[in-house]
């Protein structure tokens, strides 16, 4: 009987010890959910935190410019009146020449890298062009300055005056001093920078592609670059669109290796040989200099601009990357 | 009739021919950058090392000296960020990846975190300016090692995301239907399956952050001399190779490509150890 009784209460204590426990982990789990959680939404906190920073930063020159900012070619900092349209404009040029090249031969090495190298050459090749994505921007710059930069002012230039500058409709474009420096010189190295990000996503989407689709039209006698066109392109659209917007936002974010080669100069010119200016390399260059309440206001101004163009740029391209992987899950 | 679809037949052939030729082009287009840009920064910064860089301190213009503060200021200013943005990276990533898989705040954060990812580094640097700097009233290294951190964070959310998620479900269900509870499945099952994965992702925000310059400009400034102070302004490696590239003194541009050279350096061999600890593990695995 007393044996029953000492059972028994070892067990009501071993049950008690176990419904502690219960209670321990449960508040221990529940802690560590919370924990986990309040970092994730930190991210959103962080995000969402620069962009009002940066309203709330700018909002002297927003309140004095008006919209009148955004179009306003002057920017004079003795008389202290500011406009953001040579940066911008800059900045959209530059992208612009950038896309120009980078989008082909993305595409060129996507297209080499999945279909045509022999299996040997896959790896290593792709690899080293990743490689390119890991030099820091500031190499970029700093190689565009001091070998670039020359080569094109030498070489490069006097040949587009002479030959493109004469054109009807172009000419201007390619007329101007031979400097070196200027915007066609940013958006060839801005190029330079994106090819890794554009094409290793297009490869990625390109692998995605269901062999069974490739095969039948092989089978119906598709030659190689026919397949890749008429089949992988359009399957693949979305998500290839999506990697060439990846490569936009950060030609248009990039600020070192432009701030390097552009010349820093706030005059709006038809040339894409002459000297320019982005939204980053103002802000680059001038932030620690602007002596002014409202010289400082008017280039966080300008950073938010940027903000909210990469923003919706980089939204745009998550969204269309997305439809490739959801449509890859439907199956 | 057979004349016509002969010619089309040739004619498609060439079309082909001539595109996957182009494509081989492109290829050669990349690479062709990447051997002059790394033969570039090698073949200058060799040449202008010496024994004096990591010893001396940023000279003045014109005389002699080395890169040991920005150095300093630069390893100090990673760690920082490293030890700011690396835990709430992983606690954000496992939040992710275990408590939040289908759900619309999830998808919102992995949605946001990815557009941090690719956000210019400079606005950043803005965000930490009139967070950091303002309110402190000066420049200072932690404004950059904050500002670095932001760098550091949306790239460790993503990999230890993608990294927990690769560990198959059986491991959990195997280690909570011993009735462990879910933080210690996580801290001591979860996590060291996706150990190699999250650690080569410290390894690329640190590779990352090692040649950022646009943030550093106006949060840790610059510093001429040997600081550990993190209130005071402090210099870093790439701020410096700014600076003096832009100068018009040789000895400034030499140093500048000797910087860019430890740089490059550093940053590659990251890339290469992170690559290797990735593959090992894959072969671990299969």
């Amino acid at each position: 009987m007393a044996s029953t009784s000492t059972t028994v209460s070892s067990m009501t204590t071993a049950i008690v010890d176990a419904n502690r426990r219960n209670a321990r982990d449960t508040r221990a789990d529940g802690l560590f959910r919370r924990v986990v959680a309040g970092a994730g939404v930190f991210v959103l906190i962080t995000l969402a935190g620069a962009a009002l920073s940066m309203l709330w930063g700018g909002r002297e020159a927003f309140l004095t410019f008006g919209p009148g900012f955004l179009w306003s070619t002057e920017w004079d900092a003795v008389n202290h009146t500011f406009g953001a349209l040579v940066p911008i404009y800059g900045t959209l040029v530059t992208a612009l020449i950038a896309m120009v090249i980078a989008v082909p031969v993305s595409f060129g090495i996507a297209l080499f890298l999945t279909e045509v190298a022999p299996n040997w050459l896959r790896g290593p090749v792709a690899a080293a062009i990743e490689l390119l994505a890991g030099i820091p921007s500031i190499i970029y710059g700093m190689w565009g300055l001091f070998v670039f930069v020359p080569l094109m002012g030498a070489h490069v230039t006097p040949w587009l005056n002479d030959h493109l500058g004469k054109w009807p409709l172009i000419g201007p474009l390619f007329s101007g001093p031979p400097l070196g420096i200027g915007m066609l010189t940013a958006g060839i190295v801005l190029a330079i920078m994106v090819i890794p990000f554009i094409s290793s996503v297009m490869r990625e989407v390109f692998l995605t592609v269901p062999t069974r689709l490739k095969e039948s039209a092989y089978a119906l006698g598709s030659t190689t670059w026919e397949v890749v066109w008429d089949i992988v392109l359009p399957y693949t659209r979305s998500a290839v669109i999506g990697g060439i917007f990846l490569g936009l936002g950060r030609a248009l974010g990039e600020t070192m290796a432009v701030t390097f080669v552009l010349g820093n100069a706030h005059r709006l010119s038809a040339s894409l040989l002459e000297p320019g200016n982005s939204i980053a390399a103002t802000i680059a260059n001038e932030f620690t200099e602007a002596d002014s309440d409202i010289y400082r206001s008017s280039l966080i101004a300008l950073g938010f601009l940027l903000f909210i163009v990469t923003f919706v740029v980089l939204a745009l391209a998550k969204l269309m990357l997305n439809r490739l992987s959801r449509q890859e899950g439907a199956k | 009739m057979s004349d016509v679809s002969d010619r089309l037949y040739r004619r498609r052939r060439l079309v082909n021919g001539f595109n996957l030729v182009a494509s081989g082009l492109c290829a050669a287009f990349g690479l062709f950058w990447l051997v002059w840009i790394l033969w570039t920064t090698l073949a200058h910064g060799i040449a202008a090392m010496k024994p004096g860089l990591f010893t001396q301190m940023t000279p003045p213009p014109g005389s002699d000296g080395g890169l040991a503060n920005a150095l300093f200021g630069s390893l100090v200013m990673s760690v920082l960020a490293i030890l700011i943005g690396t835990p709430i990276g992983i606690a954000a990533g496992t939040y992710l990846a275990e408590f939040a898989r289908k759900k619309p705040l999830g998808e919102a954060i992995r949605f946001v975190n990815d557009i941090l990812l690719s956000a210019p580094s400079i606005v950043l640097g803005l965000f930490v300016y009139t967070l950091v700097v303002r309110q402190m009233g000066h420049f200072s290294g932690l404004a950059g090692g904050i500002a670095l951190a932001l760098i550091v964070l949306p790239v460790v959310v993503r990999t230890t995301d993608e990294m927990l998620q690769l560990v198959p479900s059986q491991m959990r269900e195997a280690a909570l239907s011993l009735g462990i509870p879910q933080w210690k499945v996580t801290l001591q099952v979860l996590y060291r399956s996706a150990l190699p994965g999250i650690v080569t992702g410290i390894l690329l925000a640190l590779a990352r952050i090692s040649g950022e310059t646009a943030p550093l400009l106006f949060t840790a400034l610059n510093n001429q001399y040997w600081t550990h102070d993190l209130t005071s302004p402090m210099a870093s490696v790439p701020v410096v190779i700014f600076q003096y590239a832009m100068s018009p003194y040789e000895s400034w541009q030499s140093l500048a490509w000797a910087g860019a050279f430890v740089v490059t350096v550093f940053v590659l061999l990251l890339s290469v150890l992170s690559r290797a600890i990735l593959l090992r593990n894959k072969v671990s695995h299969d």
